[in-house]
């Protein structure tokens, strides 16, 4: 279970979370909807410790994230994260990117790595890629690589940084397929989207978040068919 | 014309100014490990957050870059003296280039750090590696590649800059060993010639041998 | 005060020295420059084998000592009985080394100019000096201008090595005192210091230059 209770985030003078509280169950699938700049993201990269807090708690599995006694590292093989970018690494290829921390962070054989890394790269459908440099694969491509790659760390959560925004619009759906599948594994998901659609087939619940809160928070059929705040259905009104 | 060429006497000479050109190319060598190792630290140095630190490495740096290679190598062989510090012919020559080795490759590596996305890093960091773990298997192959060509280019400066080893006295590099020869038999440009050509071969053979490096290193 | 035999005629002749590093400078820019402007653009638009051939040649500036470049000028200047002054095969030989850097500089520069922005330009009719004057040149010249200061800067450190053909500049001056003196240390530190000062405005300079150019992109 992710517990998120009054977390405060600010960058210098701007805060950007005004205490948001969340409680992601395993199994669940949250999707995290609303404008730009509204700390979608930032909430993301505080769950797994890549930002810091000024105020609240974040617990992963009664793990304080932000503790000082805790083994972030450690922390971070339960907690997967794919983003926008897909940042992949450049100088492996496919397969040896997913690799890599297989065998340098769960000390697993340069044998078990290639196999764990083949199967999750088969699952998302990159099975003849695996020799291939990243830069000679189409975005979409390249952020199921970056799905497989946090994925072959067999995490207990997966979260999703926005990962269909700086694709081509022909490469979204591989991306939605992949993630659809995972959701149906059983998979807990939290995932920043602007995919509406997609949020509302796929979620248990929706969370709108607006300047630094979360709005309202909800099964998709209230949230996105049916929303109770004024915000929320103005926003869906500009998207949609 | 009243001048008539003695090539035989270069040609004899061969031997004795191979040998000198290795020791140019040991002496090169040396200074960029030197170079290398110490102008990281500079670059580090100047990213960091230590005020004395950053104020070390600039000097250097700024020094390295603003006076004469020549300059640098006086200023250990001659300068040092006034404090006691009595440096011999090649220590002053390697230091002098080493010193300006690093000054240089300061900011090419400052550029090379600056050129990997700090995504890179925070990806790897998701996967749960720790921070030297992802600078040295995700930062550091990348840095490699951009600094490559800019550390072949400091390479053949190195090789170019042991010349100067003859001004302060130095008769055992390449340079050295050919005025030594012309000291003794005024064949100045035959030997001067022959030297020539031996320097262009080691360079064109750096050069040569890095690019090959980098296409079997850097595929991708 | 510090105890030092140095005296103001002393530093009047370092400064004197240091006007003779500037001039060589200047001359070796002046020659390198146009030189390498000229073979810059001709290596930009001629035929491969014109190009190669021309490399190779100023190759040749760039992978032999500068040292030992100035001493076959100073032999051959001898053996074809040349009566030029050292002075003078200085900044001959300086202006070839810094041509071999300053072509490179020219067909990078040259080279960066999109062909798309150049065909654009043809397109409304303008001939191909003209497209070389009022697009090509002005483009070049903003994306070469960084290394071209950093050029400069190198000639003029490589000043220092005229001393071994007799010339007094700046670092000769030095040593010529310290000889005198035996303050290694402090004399050279105001060389230093010296180098540093002329060098410094002239760094800063590129890199304003660098980032009031940069600001039109």
């Amino acid at each position: 279970m992710i517990d998120i209770v009054d977390v405060r985030k600010s960058f210098g003078a701007l805060e950007v979370l005004k205490g948001v509280s969340m409680t992601v169950k395993k199994g669940e699938v949250v999707s995290v909807i609303g404008g730009s700049g509204s700390g979608k993201s930032t909430l993301l990269m505080c769950i797994n410790g890549l930002e810091s807090i000024q105020g609240g708690r974040i617990t992963v599995d009664g793990v304080d994230v932000h503790a000082r006694d805790t083994d972030i590292n450690q922390l971070r093989r339960r907690i997967g994260i794919v983003f926008q970018q897909w940042n992949a690494f450049p100088h492996l290829t496919v397969q040896e990117n997913v690799m890599l921390a297989l065998r340098k962070v769960l000390g697993k054989s340069r044998d078990e790595a290639a196999h764990i890394a083949s199967e999750q790269l088969r699952h998302v459908g990159l099975a003849e890629k695996l020799d291939v440099y990243p830069v000679k694969l189409s975005g979409g491509q390249q952020q199921r690589m970056a799905i497989a790659r946090a994925l072959a760390m067999a995490p207990d959560y997966m979260l999703f940084d926005e990962v269909t925004s700086a694709l081509d619009p022909q490469l979204v759906g591989e991306v939605l397929d992949t993630l659809r599948m995972l959701s149906s594994e059983g998979m807990t998901m939290i995932l920043v989207t602007h995919e509406i659609g997609f949020a509302r087939d796929v979620s248990d619940r929706v969370a709108f978040f607006h300047s630094g809160r979360i709005h309202e928070i909800g099964p998709p059929e209230q949230v996105i068919g049916n929303p109770v705040e004024s915000e929320t259905a103005l926003f869906l009104k500009s998207v949609l | 014309m009243g001048y008539t060429f003695h090539w035989h006497q270069a040609l004899e000479a061969l031997p004795a100014m191979l040998a000198g050109a290795l020791v140019t190319v040991e002496t090169a060598l040396l200074s960029m490990v030197i170079g290398v190792a110490c102008g990281i630290g500079l670059a580090l140095a100047r990213n960091s957050d230590n005020r004395l630190a950053r104020g070390f490495a600039t000097t250097w740096v700024e020094t390295a870059r603003n006076t004469p290679a020549l300059f640098q190598i006086y200023m250990t062989y001659f300068g040092l003296g006034s404090l006691g510090i009595f440096i011999d012919s090649y220590p002053a020559l390697l230091i002098g280039i080493s010193f300006n080795n690093a000054g240089y490759l300061a900011e090419t590596f400052r550029g090379g750090l600056r050129a990997v996305p700090p995504t890179q890093m925070r990806a790897a960091r998701s996967l749960g590696m720790s921070a030297p773990q992802a600078f040295r298997l995700v930062v550091l192959p990348q840095l490699l590649r951009t600094v490559f060509h800019p550390l072949t280019n400091q390479m053949v400066w190195a090789i170019l800059m042991t010349s100067l080893g003859v001004v302060v006295g130095l008769n055992t590099d390449l340079t050295g060993v050919t005025q030594e020869l012309n000291v003794r038999t005024f064949r100045t440009f035959e030997f001067f010639a022959m030297a020539a050509v031996i320097y262009y071969a080691i360079t064109k053979i750096v050069t040569l041998s890095a690019r090959l490096v980098a296409a079997r290193l850097f595929r991708y | 005060m510090i105890e030092t035999d140095f005296s103001t005629t002393d530093l009047l002749f370092m400064l004197k020295g240091a006007g003779m590093t500037l001039t060589l400078t200047f001359w070796a820019m002046l020659g390198g420059t146009l030189l390498g402007l000229i073979l810059g653009v001709l290596r930009a638009v001629s035929p491969w084998w014109i190009n190669a051939a021309l490399g190779a040649v100023l190759d040749v500036f760039r992978s032999i000592p500068l040292l030992i470049q100035f001493i076959l000028a100073n032999s051959i200047k001898s053996i074809i009985g040349l009566q030029v002054s050292a002075f003078e095969v200085a900044c001959v030989m300086l202006a070839l080394y810094t041509s071999a850097y300053c072509t490179e500089i020219v067909r990078a520069g040259v080279l960066a100019v999109p062909a798309t922005t150049r065909r654009a330009g043809r397109s409304l009719g303008l001939t191909y000096w003209q497209d070389m004057r009022h697009i090509v040149f002005p483009i070049a010249l903003r994306v070469s201008l960084p290394s071209w200061t950093g050029l400069t800067l190198g000639v003029l450190k490589d000043t220092s090595l005229v001393l071994w053909i007799g010339i007094v500049e700046l670092l000769r001056a030095s040593q010529v005192i310290v000889t005198r003196i035996q303050e290694p240390l402090l004399v050279l530190a105001i060389c230093g210091l010296i180098y540093f000062l002329i060098s410094f405005p002239i760094s800063r300079l590129g890199a304003y230059l660098e980032t009031r150019w940069r600001e039109y992109d």
